[in-house]
């Protein structure tokens, strides 16, 4: 294959004048829309509203625990906005957040494809979780929820008079959203790859979502029927989970981990497919270990379902299974470890570009790794036992559901937003944000595994006055969070409006998303791509003469 | 009837992915009367006690006839019986996780009564 200048893709592939945005501008162009791309906007749009309004009751949260004392909320309405924050979170962005947006946008186009394989399906995975998504803020509306996210029996069964059912059918109608878009990419990546994309030619974004799919496919249908078990125990009084009526509360937290801790992976699997793409394409360097990395993002869909008892070491478990879960809960870790060596060793002589993009990717390296590392103190049983339902919980799972997966659903955002906008964006700003999110970040979370392994209890509005300032400490890097990450905001909307516009192959990168225009054509490309070279390849056996084109663009500076 | 199964599964076990199998009405009706037979049993077998054979006799001949008649939504009214080995694998993956989720479960259940470890 003749090499063909990174920088000229463009001028060379004909840019054309229909892109996915100017193909039709009525609103019903956008609403019936079957392109994966325009599906992937309207989630961007939608997963940020949600994203916005669980922000401000985590500021509530936050707020609160300024002062011991339980003075600018009630522990009622404490409960319920620690929980509202939760369900919006959990369910409404982080879940859908990386697949929905990035992966509905990408995934088609790194695998040479024209669209997923159900675009039908697609939008109506939308639709559902724009229906659940609606009647869930209708609930909080009405007064909320107040048993925590995780539903657990008997708060949400003998003794709630929240919400609960409205709130449990709004996740339930979600469920179905998850559950379409994971079927529409493992059918997409088995069936409509381009001619000479073959499975380990695929970049890890692509494996991570079809290992997420998996889970998403396997564990969501379980959720779905433990909220209607519980619908069913409080409507027509069956004994599931109620001891009085022959039930176990216990049996509820078996069902509802059996899925919330896959859960955890369908949140943080996508974003390690983005680290992935950022660490081996901002260190122009073949990623290290392509297949351990592939196929421990499978190992760890697969072993992410056999560790979920470890949430329930003190509930009443029996201390066999717990012994059981705690010995796989150390195995999972293998995977993750796994990837994180292989991409320090992707680093390593790397021509590394501290863009904003990959300044996501180090952070979410580091902040990860805490967050993971301190999973395995709560996996270990007998710390469990002390660290059960303190704040060092809260603080593990913020790094790494935000030191993770926003990171990299960051990361990702700033990386891929020039060809989902063709605009670029302030590189200035968008540094100064990203330091600011990583202190904010650590200003807020930090703290809180001291508190918790101090003792201080998560889920009550007021706490010990000896505990006040590292909570100011927590409470004051909310404020610093909370302007990094408006600020993203303010910079990509200007840059929609008076970005430069962007070059097909801005970051000079070899893979199929870069050698389209940007923003794409409806059909992503003009011609189905034929692909003669591996994942991440920089040399010249990728058709493209990036090395050149790099040195052509330095050559002003130099 | 059996026969007639027989040769739609000859005739259709080769078929590639995108090809649609016809199931035949009566077919669909022979599986739909099983669904009722099914159902018309769970409720007599309810009626019996049978805990002299062993406690929870009931709950498995149950879940037994509620087993078969699921087979038989998933094999004809799915259409896996006529499907590539990849859905084949699906349709058994699913299977497999929920033996996870139940063997799991009870590995829970059954050892909760035995109590910590005493020297």
């Amino acid at each position: 294959m003749q090499n063909v200048d990174a920088t000229n893709i463009d001028r060379v592939g004909n840019e054309p004048e229909l892109n996915y945005l100017n193909n039709g501008s009525s609103v019903k162009s956008w609403l019936l829309t079957k392109d994966h791309k325009r599906i992937a906007i309207l989630y961007l749009l939608s997963v940020s509203v949600f994203f916005a309004l669980g922000g401000i009751y985590a500021s509530f949260i936050r707020l609160e625990l300024l002062t011991p004392q339980s003075d600018l909320l009630e522990s009622g309405t404490y409960n319920r906005v620690f929980t509202q924050h939760g369900v919006l979170m959990v369910f409404f962005f982080l879940i859908p957040a990386i697949p929905a947006i990035l992966g509905n946008f990408l995934i088609p186009i790194m695998i040479g494809a024209k669209d997923l394989a159900f675009p039908r399906i697609n939008l109506l995975s939308w639709y559902i979780y724009i229906c659940g998504g609606a009647f869930t803020l209708w609930a909080l509306l009405q007064g909320g929820v107040d048993t925590g996210w995780t539903f657990y029996t008997p708060y949400s069964t003998t003794f709630s008079n929240s919400y609960v059912m409205a709130v449990g059918l709004g996740i339930f109608i979600n469920g179905f959203s998850s559950i379409l878009t994971g079927l529409n990419f493992i059918v997409t990546i088995h069936t409509m790859r381009a001619p000479g994309m073959t499975w380990f030619r695929m970049p890890l974004f692509v494996w991570a979502h079809y290992a997420t799919s998996l889970v998403m496919l396997l564990g969501t249908p379980v959720i779905a029927i433990t909220v209607l078990l519980l619908a069913l125990e409080r409507v027509a009084k069956i004994g599931i989970f109620d001891p009085a009526i022959g039930g176990d509360p216990i049996l509820f937290q078996h069902l509802f981990w059996f899925y919330s801790h896959p859960a955890v992976y369908i949140m943080i699997l996508p974003g390690m497919g983005v680290v992935s793409e950022l660490i081996s394409n901002f260190s122009r360097k073949k990623i290290f270990g392509y297949e351990f990395i592939a196929f421990s993002s499978i190992a760890i869909a697969v072993f992410g379902f056999l560790v979920w008892g470890h949430h329930m070491f003190v509930s009443g478990q029996s201390i066999y299974a717990s012994l059981v879960f705690s010995f796989l809960s150390m195995v999972v870790a293998i995977p993750s470890a796994i990837k994180v060596f292989n991409w320090t060793a992707t680093l390593y002589k790397g021509q590394i570009s501290y863009d904003t993009p990959m300044l996501y990717g180090l952070f979410f390296i580091g902040l990860f790794l805490i967050g993971g590392l301190t999973g395995l103190f709560l996996g270990a049983m007998g710390l469990d036992v002390h660290l059960t339902d303190t704040y060092f919980i809260v603080a593990h799972f913020h790094y790494v559901m935000v030191g993770g997966q926003v990171l990299a659903y960051l990361g990702g955002l700033h990386y891929w937003w020039s060809k989902i906008t063709g605009k670029m964006y302030s590189e200035f700003w968008s540094k100064i944000a990203a330091m600011i999110i990583f202190v904010g970040f650590n200003l807020t979370f930090f703290p809180q595994f001291i508190l918790g392994y101090m003792g201080m209890p998560r889920r009550y509005a007021s706490y010990p006055a000896e505990f006040q300032v590292l909570n100011i400490f927590s409470t004051a890097g909310a404020s610093v969070l909370a302007i990094g990450l408006l600020m993203p905001l303010v910079y990509f909307t200007y840059s929609i409006f008076f970005g430069a516009k962007a070059p097909a192959n801005p970051w000079l990168l070899p893979g199929l998303e870069w050698r389209t225009s940007s923003p794409p054509p409806t059909e992503n490309f003009e011609k189905t791509p034929i692909v003669t070279w591996e994942a991440y390849d920089f040399t010249e056996e990728s058709g493209l003469d990036l090395e050149n084109a790099r040195n052509r663009l330095r050559a002003p500076l130099a | 009837m059996a026969e007639h199964i027989s040769e739609n599964h000859d005739e259709h076990s080769h078929h590639t992915e995108g090809e649609h199998h016809i199931v035949s009405i009566p077919l669909y009706l022979m599986v739909f009367a099983v669904l009722v037979v099914g159902t018309i049993l769970t409720y007599f077998t309810a009626q019996w006690d049978l805990d002299w054979i062993f406690p929870g006799a009931n709950t498995l001949l149950a879940l037994l006839i509620a087993f078969t008649k699921m087979m038989f939504v998933i094999l004809f009214f799915m259409h896996v019986k006529y499907s590539s080995k990849l859905i084949w694998l699906t349709a058994i993956a699913g299977f497999f996780w929920l033996a996870i989720m139940f063997a799991f479960t009870m590995q829970d259940y059954l050892t909760r009564s035995a109590g910590v470890f005493t020297r």
